[in-house]
């Protein structure tokens, strides 16, 4: 089963039926639940006890948005489904839900908003539905409308599940380039199933403020979805701001491939210099496929 | 949707330079009772345009808001209770919102604003 957004555009795919499934499967429920907490832990807002005016972007059938009323928020959902906003309606959420299209513009005055999450929606502005659509257009559309109506110092949190390294960067692309620092925060970034990525970007410039924290799984522990023991790796999270150092590459002035003695030595050796090294294992310049 | 959100809203057709406020046309609405609290209504007054809270509570038939209205009146009960009362009790469920430079309507049906702009609007 190909993922939703090579089936059919956001506003097809979750219809009556589909959206039904969606909110009445308890497994759904529980993971939504779970990542708009995470969510909402990432936007790192002041201890203050004082409701907060926040978005939901996509929130779909009200899911994420309850997770923000049960701690006491007001917000503002958008979502382009007619059929997940009358489910929302139904379920009586507490939050305003608008049927709009993200990457048409937020439509807000500027400065209004505390804080915004988005779960599982935004990488659907990468694919092209319809010929007028030109992700680049909407994703500077949708960015460029979030930054100008958060508050200074408000932070985006943005769950998403990118097809592939390119849409990652693409969408962080847009994001810089409307004015927001910030990174990317991956939880449990070795299992397939429970990894899950987090664009955490902030209204003005990076400061202590911005400093992202870890993702999860960082410290050895493990997630309760993980079912397979055999990476005992604990590699450092990427977290990747604005500048990114370029990656050096391996020169070959031999004739003769480098095999992994040489690459065990040389590890050894930037261990001695005290650079950050990845501990060696039995993947450590292993034989990979000639496409890899 | 309440007039929170309406306060916030604001047309973004092409070409429009000033879509704010919507003008607010309801044909049904009703109240929901909501608990009042002091700090969000104190937080959120500076970030509130007062004459769209206004007209708006006026189209829905609530006339109690002061014409005009200062940080120094939140110290008083009863302006929070009426300012509490049009900011998040009232919900428009049937009506439009209309911008003020192009005349546009977006419905909106079952409290759900339909803010989804036509191929030639974007």
């Amino acid at each position: 089963m190909p993922r939703p957004e090579l089936q059919a555009p956001p506003e097809i795919f979750y219809n009556d039926s589909e959206a039904r499934k969606y909110t009445t499967s308890s497994r759904i429920i529980e993971i939504q639940a779970r990542i708009s907490e995470r969510a909402l832990e990432l936007l790192n807002l002041p201890n203050d006890r004082v409701p907060k005016l926040l978005l939901d972007i996509g929130c779909g059938s009200g899911l994420s948005g309850e997770t923000l009323s049960e701690n006491g928020h007001h917000w503002i959902g958008y979502d382009i489904s007619q059929s997940m906003l009358d489910i929302a309606v139904e379920r009586e959420v507490e939050g305003d839900v608008l049927l709009g299209d993200m990457g048409q513009g937020l439509g807000l005055r500027p400065g209004v908003v505390d804080g915004a999450i988005s779960i599982s929606a935004v990488q659907w502005l990468c694919y092209a539905d319809k010929s007028s659509h030109e992700p680049r257009m909407r994703l500077k559309a949708f960015f460029g409308s979030l930054y100008r109506c958060l508050a200074r110092g408000a932070r985006a949190v943005l769950q998403l599940y990118a097809e592939n390294m390119n849409q990652s960067e693409m969408i962080m692309t847009y994001a810089m380039r409307a004015g927001f620092s910030g990174g990317v925060v991956v939880d449990w970034p070795h299992s397939s199933k429970a990894r899950k990525e987090y664009l955490v970007l902030t209204c003005g410039p990076a400061s202590l403020q911005t400093a992202l924290p870890k993702g999860k799984g960082e410290d050895g522990e493990m997630c309760s979805d993980e079912d397979d023991s055999d990476d005992d790796e604990n590699q450092t999270v990427g977290v990747y701001e604005r500048n990114r150092p370029r990656k050096k590459l391996k020169v070959n002035k031999k004739g003769k491939s480098k095999g992994k003695q040489w690459v065990l030595k040389k590890k050894e050796q930037m261990r001695r210099k005290g650079n950050d090294v990845p501990p060696d294992s039995k993947y450590t310049a292993r034989k990979r496929k000639a496409y890899f | 949707m309440r007039l929170l959100t309406h306060n916030m809203l604001s047309c973004n057709i092409k070409g429009v330079t000033n879509g704010f406020p919507l003008k607010l046309e309801a044909d049904k609405w009703v109240t929901k009772e909501v608990d009042l609290n002091a700090d969000f209504l104190r937080g959120i007054f500076p970030k509130i345009e007062w004459s769209a809270l206004l007209a708006a509570a006026r189209a829905l038939g609530f006339a109690e808001l002061p014409e005009q209205a200062d940080a120094s009146m939140l110290s008083s009960d009863d302006f929070l209770r009426r300012f509490h009362h049009a900011l998040l009790e009232l919900h428009v469920e049937e009506g439009a919102l209309v911008c003020p430079e192009t005349g546009r309507k977006f419905p909106i049906n079952k409290g759900i604003p339909n803010m989804l702009l036509h191929e030639d609007e974007v």
